[in-house]
Protein backbone atom coordinates (compact mmCIF):
# COMPACT_ATOMS: atom_id res chain seq x y z
CA UNK A 1 0.00 0.00 0.00
CA UNK A 2 2.78 2.23 0.31
CA UNK A 3 3.16 1.66 -3.78
CA UNK A 4 0.17 3.94 -4.14
CA UNK A 5 1.77 7.30 -3.94
CA UNK A 6 4.80 6.16 -5.53
CA UNK A 7 4.36 7.52 -9.13
CA UNK A 8 7.28 5.86 -10.58
CA UNK A 9 5.44 2.19 -9.78
CA UNK A 10 2.28 1.12 -12.67
CA UNK A 11 -0.29 -0.47 -9.74
CA UNK A 12 -0.13 -3.71 -9.75
CA UNK A 13 3.89 -3.75 -10.37
CA UNK A 14 5.43 -5.80 -7.69
CA UNK A 15 7.61 -2.95 -5.28
CA UNK A 16 10.78 -3.38 -6.55
CA UNK A 17 12.85 -3.35 -3.07
CA UNK A 18 10.02 -5.19 -0.98
CA UNK A 19 8.52 -7.20 -3.29
CA UNK A 20 10.42 -10.27 -2.04
CA UNK A 21 10.68 -11.81 1.39
CA UNK A 22 13.41 -12.30 2.76
CA UNK A 23 15.11 -15.93 2.32
CA UNK A 24 17.86 -17.85 3.71
CA UNK A 25 19.12 -17.96 7.22
CA UNK A 26 19.46 -15.12 9.40
CA UNK A 27 23.30 -14.35 9.87
CA UNK A 28 22.78 -12.67 13.38
CA UNK A 29 22.33 -16.54 15.07
CA UNK A 30 26.04 -16.89 14.30
CA UNK A 31 26.37 -14.07 17.21
CA UNK A 32 24.23 -15.85 19.30
CA UNK A 33 26.61 -18.66 18.92
CA UNK A 34 28.94 -17.33 20.17
CA UNK A 35 27.94 -15.80 23.01
CA UNK A 36 26.07 -19.30 23.75
CA UNK A 37 29.68 -20.76 23.81
CA UNK A 38 31.55 -17.96 25.94
CA UNK A 39 28.95 -19.18 28.31
CA UNK A 40 29.80 -22.91 28.01
CA UNK A 41 33.12 -22.76 27.86
CA UNK A 42 33.32 -20.52 30.83
CA UNK A 43 30.86 -23.14 32.81
CA UNK A 44 32.79 -26.48 31.24
CA UNK A 45 36.47 -24.76 32.01
CA UNK A 46 36.65 -22.44 34.65
CA UNK A 47 33.94 -24.17 37.02
CA UNK A 48 35.28 -21.94 39.66
CA UNK A 49 33.59 -19.71 39.98
CA UNK A 50 31.48 -19.73 36.86
CA UNK A 51 29.56 -22.80 37.36
CA UNK A 52 29.19 -22.44 40.73
CA UNK A 53 27.83 -19.24 39.96
CA UNK A 54 25.38 -20.18 37.39
CA UNK A 55 24.17 -22.89 39.26
CA UNK A 56 23.42 -19.87 42.00
CA UNK A 57 21.72 -17.53 39.48
CA UNK A 58 19.70 -20.26 37.58
CA UNK A 59 16.42 -19.08 39.87
CA UNK A 60 17.04 -16.17 39.39
CA UNK A 61 17.17 -16.75 35.22
CA UNK A 62 13.60 -18.22 35.96
CA UNK A 63 12.16 -14.76 38.12
CA UNK A 64 13.61 -12.61 35.49
CA UNK A 65 11.75 -14.40 32.20
CA UNK A 66 8.36 -15.03 34.61
CA UNK A 67 8.26 -11.24 35.69
CA UNK A 68 9.19 -10.54 31.53
CA UNK A 69 7.44 -12.60 29.91
CA UNK A 70 3.93 -12.12 31.82
CA UNK A 71 4.26 -8.09 32.25
CA UNK A 72 5.04 -8.07 28.03
CA UNK A 73 1.60 -10.06 28.04
CA UNK A 74 -0.09 -7.69 30.12
CA UNK A 75 1.45 -4.78 28.65
CA UNK A 76 0.40 -6.17 24.91
CA UNK A 77 -2.88 -6.06 26.66
CA UNK A 78 -2.88 -2.91 28.19
CA UNK A 79 -1.06 -1.18 25.73
CA UNK A 80 -4.10 -2.11 22.82
CA UNK A 81 -6.45 -0.83 24.76
CA UNK A 82 -4.79 2.23 25.62
CA UNK A 83 -3.80 3.16 22.49
CA UNK A 84 -7.27 2.34 21.18
CA UNK A 85 -8.58 4.86 24.23
CA UNK A 86 -6.02 7.48 22.55
CA UNK A 87 -7.34 7.31 18.98
CA UNK A 88 -11.40 7.27 20.73
CA UNK A 89 -13.75 9.90 19.21
CA UNK A 90 -14.78 9.87 22.46
CA UNK A 91 -13.04 13.02 24.33
CA UNK A 92 -13.32 11.63 28.02
CA UNK A 93 -12.03 8.10 26.78
CA UNK A 94 -9.24 9.76 24.57
CA UNK A 95 -8.10 12.10 27.15
CA UNK A 96 -8.09 9.71 30.06
CA UNK A 97 -5.56 7.64 27.46
CA UNK A 98 -3.80 10.25 27.12
CA UNK A 99 -3.24 11.69 30.36
CA UNK A 100 -1.94 7.91 31.70
CA UNK A 101 0.64 7.94 28.69
CA UNK A 102 2.22 11.91 29.35
CA UNK A 103 2.39 11.12 33.25
CA UNK A 104 3.48 7.35 33.40
CA UNK A 105 5.81 8.07 30.51
CA UNK A 106 7.18 11.00 32.65
CA UNK A 107 8.31 9.36 35.23
CA UNK A 108 11.12 6.77 35.53
CA UNK A 109 10.38 3.07 36.14
CA UNK A 110 12.48 3.02 39.50
CA UNK A 111 10.57 5.42 40.99
CA UNK A 112 7.05 3.25 39.85
CA UNK A 113 8.20 -0.16 41.63
CA UNK A 114 8.99 1.83 44.44
CA UNK A 115 6.05 3.53 44.69
CA UNK A 116 4.13 0.18 43.87
CA UNK A 117 5.68 -1.68 46.30
CA UNK A 118 5.93 0.63 49.25
CA UNK A 119 3.53 3.56 48.92
CA UNK A 120 0.78 1.14 46.93
CA UNK A 121 0.32 -0.63 49.99
CA UNK A 122 0.82 1.78 52.50
CA UNK A 123 -2.69 3.13 50.85
CA UNK A 124 -4.46 0.28 51.04
CA UNK A 125 -3.80 -0.54 54.75
CA UNK A 126 -4.75 3.38 55.47
CA UNK A 127 -8.33 2.89 53.41
CA UNK A 128 -8.44 -0.18 55.31
CA UNK A 129 -7.85 1.17 58.75
CA UNK A 130 -10.34 4.42 57.69
CA UNK A 131 -13.13 2.68 56.91
CA UNK A 132 -12.84 -0.80 58.92
CA UNK A 133 -12.01 -3.16 55.91
CA UNK A 134 -9.97 -5.87 57.77
CA UNK A 135 -8.72 -7.40 54.42
CA UNK A 136 -7.20 -3.97 53.45
CA UNK A 137 -5.53 -3.41 56.59
CA UNK A 138 -3.76 -6.52 56.46
CA UNK A 139 -3.13 -6.13 52.98
CA UNK A 140 0.93 -7.25 52.06
CA UNK A 141 2.58 -6.43 49.12
CA UNK A 142 3.68 -9.76 47.10
CA UNK A 143 7.22 -8.24 45.70
CA UNK A 144 6.58 -10.03 42.24
CA UNK A 145 2.92 -9.22 41.99
CA UNK A 146 4.06 -5.25 42.40
CA UNK A 147 6.88 -5.54 40.26
CA UNK A 148 5.04 -6.73 37.32
CA UNK A 149 2.34 -4.43 38.29
CA UNK A 150 4.93 -1.36 37.86
CA UNK A 151 6.71 -2.79 34.37
CA UNK A 152 2.78 -3.13 32.93
CA UNK A 153 1.78 -0.12 33.89
CA UNK A 154 5.10 1.83 32.77
CA UNK A 155 5.72 -0.43 29.42
CA UNK A 156 1.81 -0.18 29.08
CA UNK A 157 2.20 3.52 27.92
CA UNK A 158 5.09 3.41 25.93
CA UNK A 159 3.31 0.44 24.47
CA UNK A 160 -0.11 2.26 23.87
CA UNK A 161 2.22 4.59 21.50
CA UNK A 162 3.22 2.30 19.30
CA UNK A 163 -0.36 0.46 18.44
CA UNK A 164 -1.41 3.61 17.86
CA UNK A 165 0.82 4.46 14.98
CA UNK A 166 0.52 1.26 14.15
CA UNK A 167 -2.89 1.44 13.88
CA UNK A 168 -2.98 5.13 12.27
CA UNK A 169 -0.20 3.54 9.41
CA UNK A 170 -3.02 1.39 7.80
CA UNK A 171 -4.60 3.23 4.55
CA UNK A 172 -7.66 4.53 5.18
CA UNK A 173 -9.39 2.79 2.52
CA UNK A 174 -8.45 -0.39 4.56
CA UNK A 175 -11.24 1.02 7.07
CA UNK A 176 -13.97 1.96 4.43
CA UNK A 177 -13.39 -0.78 2.11
CA UNK A 178 -14.73 -2.94 5.60
CA UNK A 179 -17.10 -0.04 6.19
CA UNK A 180 -18.77 -0.54 3.12
CA UNK A 181 -19.19 -3.95 3.35
CA UNK A 182 -21.15 -3.86 6.14
CA UNK A 183 -18.59 -4.39 9.24
CA UNK A 184 -18.96 -2.46 12.07
CA UNK A 185 -16.24 -0.21 13.03
CA UNK A 186 -15.48 -2.65 15.61
CA UNK A 187 -15.48 -5.60 13.34
CA UNK A 188 -13.47 -3.63 10.64
CA UNK A 189 -11.03 -3.00 13.71
CA UNK A 190 -10.72 -6.28 14.74
CA UNK A 191 -10.49 -8.50 11.18
CA UNK A 192 -8.59 -5.95 9.19
CA UNK A 193 -6.78 -2.89 10.61
CA UNK A 194 -5.81 -4.32 13.92
CA UNK A 195 -4.58 -7.67 12.34
CA UNK A 196 -2.39 -5.57 9.94
CA UNK A 197 -0.91 -3.05 12.35
CA UNK A 198 0.22 -5.75 14.55
CA UNK A 199 2.32 -6.99 11.50
CA UNK A 200 3.37 -2.94 11.36
CA UNK A 201 4.64 -3.09 15.02
CA UNK A 202 6.25 -6.18 15.63
CA UNK A 203 9.90 -4.64 15.03
CA UNK A 204 9.19 -1.33 17.91
CA UNK A 205 7.15 -4.62 20.17
CA UNK A 206 10.34 -6.62 19.87
CA UNK A 207 12.77 -3.64 21.23
CA UNK A 208 9.84 -3.12 24.06
CA UNK A 209 10.14 -7.04 25.00
CA UNK A 210 14.16 -6.67 25.01
CA UNK A 211 14.02 -3.31 26.75
CA UNK A 212 11.39 -4.95 29.20
CA UNK A 213 13.94 -8.10 29.94
CA UNK A 214 16.77 -5.57 30.78
CA UNK A 215 14.35 -2.87 32.81
CA UNK A 216 13.16 -5.90 34.71
CA UNK A 217 16.57 -5.83 36.57
CA UNK A 218 14.91 -2.89 38.49
CA UNK A 219 13.13 -5.12 40.04
CA UNK A 220 15.73 -6.34 42.12
CA UNK A 221 15.58 -3.39 44.32
CA UNK A 222 11.87 -4.09 45.72
CA UNK A 223 13.49 -7.83 47.29
CA UNK A 224 12.33 -9.51 43.77
CA UNK A 225 14.90 -12.63 43.49
CA UNK A 226 15.99 -12.02 39.79
CA UNK A 227 18.77 -12.43 38.06
CA UNK A 228 20.46 -9.68 38.76
CA UNK A 229 19.88 -9.78 42.88
CA UNK A 230 20.87 -13.51 42.94
CA UNK A 231 23.88 -12.22 41.11
CA UNK A 232 24.47 -9.50 43.91
CA UNK A 233 24.41 -11.76 46.35
CA UNK A 234 26.80 -14.57 45.20
CA UNK A 235 29.03 -12.11 44.34
CA UNK A 236 29.41 -10.36 47.23
CA UNK A 237 29.63 -13.73 49.40
CA UNK A 238 32.56 -14.52 46.90
CA UNK A 239 34.09 -11.00 46.32
CA UNK A 240 34.54 -11.58 42.69
CA UNK A 241 32.96 -8.74 40.85
CA UNK A 242 34.70 -8.86 37.21
CA UNK A 243 33.69 -12.73 37.01
CA UNK A 244 30.32 -12.33 38.95
CA UNK A 245 29.34 -9.44 36.60
CA UNK A 246 30.21 -10.38 33.81
CA UNK A 247 28.66 -13.66 33.86
CA UNK A 248 25.52 -11.55 34.88
CA UNK A 249 25.85 -9.61 31.50
CA UNK A 250 26.47 -12.74 29.47
CA UNK A 251 23.21 -14.40 30.60
CA UNK A 252 21.40 -10.86 30.14
CA UNK A 253 23.15 -10.71 26.67
CA UNK A 254 22.53 -14.45 25.52
CA UNK A 255 18.50 -13.80 26.87
CA UNK A 256 18.11 -10.31 24.71
CA UNK A 257 20.27 -11.67 21.48
CA UNK A 258 17.71 -14.83 21.51
CA UNK A 259 14.64 -12.62 21.90
CA UNK A 260 15.58 -10.47 19.38
CA UNK A 261 16.46 -13.91 16.88
CA UNK A 262 12.82 -15.11 17.67
CA UNK A 263 11.28 -11.57 16.79
CA UNK A 264 13.14 -11.50 13.34
CA UNK A 265 11.24 -14.86 12.91
CA UNK A 266 8.19 -14.26 14.01
CA UNK A 267 8.57 -11.06 11.50
CA UNK A 268 9.50 -13.17 8.32
CA UNK A 269 6.85 -15.46 8.82
CA UNK A 270 4.33 -13.53 9.23
CA UNK A 271 5.33 -10.85 6.69
CA UNK A 272 2.39 -9.64 4.25
CA UNK A 273 2.98 -10.50 0.63
CA UNK A 274 3.26 -7.20 -1.60
CA UNK B 1 -42.05 2.89 -9.45
CA UNK B 2 -40.27 4.09 -6.28
CA UNK B 3 -36.71 4.83 -7.22
CA UNK B 4 -34.07 2.89 -5.49
CA UNK B 5 -31.90 5.74 -4.88
CA UNK B 6 -33.34 8.83 -3.75
CA UNK B 7 -31.18 11.85 -2.85
CA UNK B 8 -32.67 15.34 -2.54
CA UNK B 9 -30.01 18.55 -2.04
CA UNK B 10 -26.79 17.30 -0.72
CA UNK B 11 -24.23 19.70 0.13
CA UNK B 12 -21.19 19.15 1.59
CA UNK B 13 -18.54 21.34 2.99
CA UNK B 14 -14.85 20.94 3.72
CA UNK B 15 -13.87 23.56 5.58
CA UNK B 16 -15.45 26.73 3.75
CA UNK B 17 -15.00 25.52 0.35
CA UNK B 18 -18.65 23.74 -0.90
CA UNK B 19 -17.91 20.41 -2.11
CA UNK B 20 -21.43 19.56 -3.05
CA UNK B 21 -23.55 22.47 -3.55
CA UNK B 22 -27.40 20.75 -3.95
CA UNK B 23 -27.13 17.88 -5.68
CA UNK B 24 -30.41 15.48 -6.40
CA UNK B 25 -30.82 12.51 -8.35
CA UNK B 26 -33.33 9.68 -8.68
CA UNK B 27 -31.70 6.20 -9.34
CA UNK B 28 -34.50 3.50 -10.93
CA UNK B 29 -33.76 -0.06 -10.12
CA UNK B 30 -31.60 -1.34 -12.41
CA UNK B 31 -30.60 1.37 -13.70
CA UNK B 32 -26.94 2.23 -14.73
CA UNK B 33 -26.21 5.85 -14.15
CA UNK B 34 -22.26 6.81 -15.19
CA UNK B 35 -20.73 10.25 -13.84
CA UNK B 36 -18.10 12.01 -15.70
CA UNK B 37 -16.77 15.43 -14.59
CA UNK B 38 -12.94 17.04 -13.66
CA UNK B 39 -11.43 16.36 -11.05
CA UNK B 40 -12.35 18.48 -7.99
CA UNK B 41 -15.76 18.57 -9.47
CA UNK B 42 -17.34 16.53 -6.70
CA UNK B 43 -18.25 13.49 -7.90
CA UNK B 44 -16.24 10.95 -6.16
CA UNK B 45 -17.22 12.97 -2.70
CA UNK B 46 -21.17 12.86 -4.24
CA UNK B 47 -20.79 8.86 -5.07
CA UNK B 48 -19.32 8.20 -1.20
CA UNK B 49 -22.05 10.41 0.26
CA UNK B 50 -24.62 7.05 -1.19
CA UNK B 51 -23.35 4.65 1.26
CA UNK B 52 -22.36 7.52 3.82
CA UNK B 53 -18.51 6.81 3.69
CA UNK B 54 -18.71 10.04 3.21
CA UNK B 55 -20.25 12.61 5.65
CA UNK B 56 -23.24 15.24 4.01
CA UNK B 57 -23.77 18.76 5.87
CA UNK B 58 -27.09 19.19 4.76
CA UNK B 59 -30.32 17.16 2.34
CA UNK B 60 -31.38 13.60 2.51
CA UNK B 61 -30.78 10.27 0.90
CA UNK B 62 -33.27 6.96 0.62
CA UNK B 63 -31.72 3.72 -0.19
CA UNK B 64 -33.93 1.48 -1.08
CA UNK B 65 -36.37 2.89 1.57
CA UNK B 66 -33.91 3.26 4.31
CA UNK B 67 -33.15 6.97 5.15
CA UNK B 68 -29.24 7.41 5.96
CA UNK B 69 -30.05 9.24 9.48
CA UNK B 70 -28.66 6.41 12.18
CA UNK B 71 -25.71 4.13 12.40
CA UNK B 72 -28.12 1.28 12.50
CA UNK B 73 -29.79 2.12 9.18
CA UNK B 74 -26.30 3.52 7.61
CA UNK B 75 -24.96 -0.12 8.56
CA UNK B 76 -28.19 -1.80 6.89
CA UNK B 77 -28.11 0.47 3.76
CA UNK B 78 -24.36 -0.55 3.49
CA UNK B 79 -24.54 -4.53 3.26
CA UNK B 80 -27.28 -3.48 0.46
CA UNK B 81 -24.67 -1.58 -1.51
CA UNK B 82 -21.78 -2.83 -2.61
CA UNK B 83 -18.63 -0.99 -3.61
CA UNK B 84 -15.54 -0.82 -5.89
CA UNK B 85 -12.70 1.31 -5.17
CA UNK B 86 -10.07 3.38 -7.65
CA UNK B 87 -7.47 1.28 -4.95
CA UNK B 88 -9.04 -1.49 -5.07
CA UNK B 89 -8.68 -1.34 -1.25
CA UNK B 90 -8.29 -5.51 -1.03
CA UNK B 91 -7.25 -6.78 2.78
CA UNK B 92 -3.73 -7.42 1.98
CA UNK B 93 -2.93 -9.50 4.68
CA UNK B 94 -6.08 -12.38 3.62
CA UNK B 95 -6.30 -14.70 0.89
CA UNK B 96 -8.25 -13.63 -2.03
CA UNK B 97 -11.12 -16.45 -1.15
CA UNK B 98 -10.59 -14.93 2.80
CA UNK B 99 -11.32 -11.37 1.57
CA UNK B 100 -14.47 -12.67 -0.48
CA UNK B 101 -15.81 -15.36 2.88
CA UNK B 102 -15.10 -12.23 5.57
CA UNK B 103 -17.90 -10.15 5.25
CA UNK B 104 -20.45 -12.85 4.71
CA UNK B 105 -19.73 -14.51 7.46
CA UNK B 106 -19.07 -11.60 9.86
CA UNK B 107 -21.94 -9.52 8.40
CA UNK B 108 -24.73 -11.98 7.18
CA UNK B 109 -23.76 -14.71 9.43
CA UNK B 110 -23.10 -16.98 6.63
CA UNK B 111 -21.04 -20.37 7.41
CA UNK B 112 -18.02 -21.29 6.10
CA UNK B 113 -19.04 -24.12 3.57
CA UNK B 114 -21.77 -21.45 2.36
CA UNK B 115 -19.41 -18.15 1.57
CA UNK B 116 -16.84 -20.17 0.31
CA UNK B 117 -19.14 -21.36 -2.30
CA UNK B 118 -20.70 -18.00 -3.01
CA UNK B 119 -17.08 -17.21 -3.15
CA UNK B 120 -16.04 -19.54 -5.67
CA UNK B 121 -18.99 -18.65 -8.00
CA UNK B 122 -18.05 -15.37 -8.00
CA UNK B 123 -14.40 -15.63 -8.77
CA UNK B 124 -15.61 -18.07 -11.73
CA UNK B 125 -17.88 -15.55 -12.80
CA UNK B 126 -14.76 -12.47 -12.65
CA UNK B 127 -12.74 -15.76 -14.38
CA UNK B 128 -9.98 -15.75 -11.71
CA UNK B 129 -10.82 -19.24 -9.70
CA UNK B 130 -7.23 -20.29 -9.80
CA UNK B 131 -6.51 -17.51 -7.71
CA UNK B 132 -8.34 -18.35 -4.76
CA UNK B 133 -5.73 -18.94 -2.70
CA UNK B 134 -3.38 -16.06 -3.90
CA UNK B 135 -2.86 -12.89 -1.59
CA UNK B 136 -3.77 -9.71 -3.20
CA UNK B 137 -0.21 -8.59 -3.35
CA UNK B 138 0.52 -11.67 -5.75
CA UNK B 139 -2.15 -10.46 -8.58
CA UNK B 140 -2.24 -8.03 -10.63
CA UNK B 141 -4.30 -4.75 -10.91
CA UNK B 142 -6.65 -5.84 -13.04
CA UNK B 143 -7.44 -8.95 -11.23
CA UNK B 144 -7.39 -7.19 -7.99
CA UNK B 145 -10.42 -5.03 -9.42
CA UNK B 146 -11.88 -8.15 -9.63
CA UNK B 147 -11.64 -9.57 -6.72
CA UNK B 148 -12.82 -6.26 -5.19
CA UNK B 149 -15.65 -6.63 -7.74
CA UNK B 150 -16.53 -10.48 -6.30
CA UNK B 151 -16.33 -9.41 -2.40
CA UNK B 152 -18.79 -6.66 -3.25
CA UNK B 153 -21.47 -8.93 -4.91
CA UNK B 154 -20.95 -11.73 -2.16
CA UNK B 155 -22.95 -9.56 -0.07
CA UNK B 156 -25.90 -10.22 -2.66
CA UNK B 157 -26.46 -5.81 -2.83
CA UNK B 158 -28.73 -4.14 -4.54
CA UNK B 159 -27.06 -1.77 -5.72
CA UNK B 160 -22.89 -1.18 -6.65
CA UNK B 161 -21.05 1.54 -6.79
CA UNK B 162 -18.20 2.06 -8.62
CA UNK B 163 -15.56 4.62 -7.93
CA UNK B 164 -13.63 5.26 -10.80
CA UNK B 165 -12.65 1.24 -11.19
CA UNK B 166 -10.07 1.61 -13.94
CA UNK B 167 -8.16 4.76 -12.75
CA UNK B 168 -5.71 2.88 -11.21
CA UNK B 169 -4.93 0.40 -13.81
CA UNK B 170 -2.74 0.01 -16.51
CA UNK B 171 -4.00 0.62 -20.16
CA UNK B 172 -3.98 -3.78 -20.71
CA UNK B 173 -6.29 -4.64 -17.69
CA UNK B 174 -8.96 -1.96 -18.01
CA UNK B 175 -11.02 -4.42 -20.27
CA UNK B 176 -11.21 -7.18 -18.29
CA UNK B 177 -12.56 -5.02 -15.18
CA UNK B 178 -15.05 -3.22 -17.50
CA UNK B 179 -15.93 -7.01 -19.11
CA UNK B 180 -17.22 -7.73 -15.80
CA UNK B 181 -18.82 -4.55 -15.03
CA UNK B 182 -20.52 -5.27 -18.34
CA UNK B 183 -21.88 -8.18 -17.34
CA UNK B 184 -23.49 -6.89 -14.33
CA UNK B 185 -24.98 -4.09 -16.06
CA UNK B 186 -27.21 -6.86 -18.51
CA UNK B 187 -27.63 -8.84 -15.62
CA UNK B 188 -29.88 -6.03 -13.89
CA UNK B 189 -27.75 -4.81 -11.19
CA UNK B 190 -28.58 -0.91 -10.39
CA UNK B 191 -25.02 0.62 -10.57
CA UNK B 192 -24.37 4.38 -10.58
CA UNK B 193 -20.50 4.28 -11.94
CA UNK B 194 -17.94 7.29 -11.59
CA UNK B 195 -15.61 7.07 -14.47
CA UNK B 196 -14.46 8.41 -18.12
CA UNK B 197 -14.89 4.95 -19.62
CA UNK B 198 -16.84 6.71 -22.46
CA UNK B 199 -16.91 3.03 -24.31
CA UNK B 200 -18.43 1.17 -21.21
CA UNK B 201 -20.91 4.00 -20.51
CA UNK B 202 -22.28 4.42 -23.94
CA UNK B 203 -22.94 0.48 -24.22
CA UNK B 204 -23.96 0.34 -20.19
CA UNK B 205 -25.32 3.24 -19.34
CA UNK B 206 -29.17 4.26 -19.30
CA UNK B 207 -27.83 7.87 -18.51
CA UNK B 208 -24.80 10.19 -17.85
CA UNK B 209 -24.32 12.96 -15.86
CA UNK B 210 -21.27 15.77 -15.82
CA UNK B 211 -20.67 17.55 -12.45
CA UNK B 212 -18.50 20.20 -12.37
CA UNK B 213 -17.74 22.29 -9.38
CA UNK B 214 -20.13 20.75 -6.94
CA UNK B 215 -23.50 20.46 -9.27
CA UNK B 216 -24.85 18.43 -11.90
CA UNK B 217 -24.43 20.56 -15.05
CA UNK B 218 -25.94 18.14 -17.34
CA UNK B 219 -27.95 14.73 -17.38
CA UNK B 220 -28.63 12.85 -20.56
CA UNK B 221 -28.35 9.60 -22.25
CA UNK B 222 -24.80 8.29 -22.80
CA UNK B 223 -25.45 9.22 -26.79
CA UNK B 224 -26.65 12.25 -26.13
CA UNK B 225 -24.12 13.65 -23.48
CA UNK B 226 -21.21 12.70 -25.30
CA UNK B 227 -22.03 13.51 -28.92
CA UNK B 228 -24.70 16.52 -28.77
CA UNK B 229 -24.24 18.27 -25.26
CA UNK B 230 -26.32 21.52 -24.66
CA UNK B 231 -23.93 23.05 -21.93
CA UNK B 232 -21.17 24.84 -23.12
CA UNK B 233 -18.83 23.40 -20.04
CA UNK B 234 -19.50 19.97 -21.33
CA UNK B 235 -18.76 20.86 -24.31
CA UNK B 236 -15.58 21.91 -22.83
CA UNK B 237 -14.67 19.08 -21.04
CA UNK B 238 -15.42 16.41 -23.48
CA UNK B 239 -12.97 18.59 -25.90
CA UNK B 240 -10.04 17.97 -23.45
CA UNK B 241 -10.75 14.02 -22.52
CA UNK B 242 -11.99 12.56 -25.81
Amino acid sequence: MTDENNPHLLPGAPAAQNAQPKRGFDRWWILVAIVAALLIYLVTFKPDPFRRMLLFVADGVRVTLMVTVTSFVLVMVLGLVAGLGRLSKNPVISTIASVYVEVVRGIPLLVQIFAWYFAFPSIIQSIGARFHIPAFENYLANPVGMAILGITFCYGAYMSEIYRAGIQSIARGQMEAARSLGMTHFQAMRYIIIPQAVRVILPPVGNEFVSMLKDSSLVSAVAVADLTRRGREFISQNFIPIEGWSLVALVYLMMTLFATRIVTWVERKTRIVR
Amino acid sequence: MEPIIQIRNIKKFFGSTEALRGVSLDVQKGEVVVIIGPSGSGKSTFLRCINRLEEYDEGSIIVDGIPLDSTQHINQVRTEVGMVFQQFNLFPHLTVLQNITLAQKVVRGRDQAESERVAMELLVKVGIPEKADAFPGQLSGGQQQRVAIARALAMNPKIMLFDEPTSALDPEMIQEVLDVMMTLAKEGMTMVVVSHEMGFARAAANRAILMDNGLIVEEASPDVLFSNPKEERTKSFLSKVL
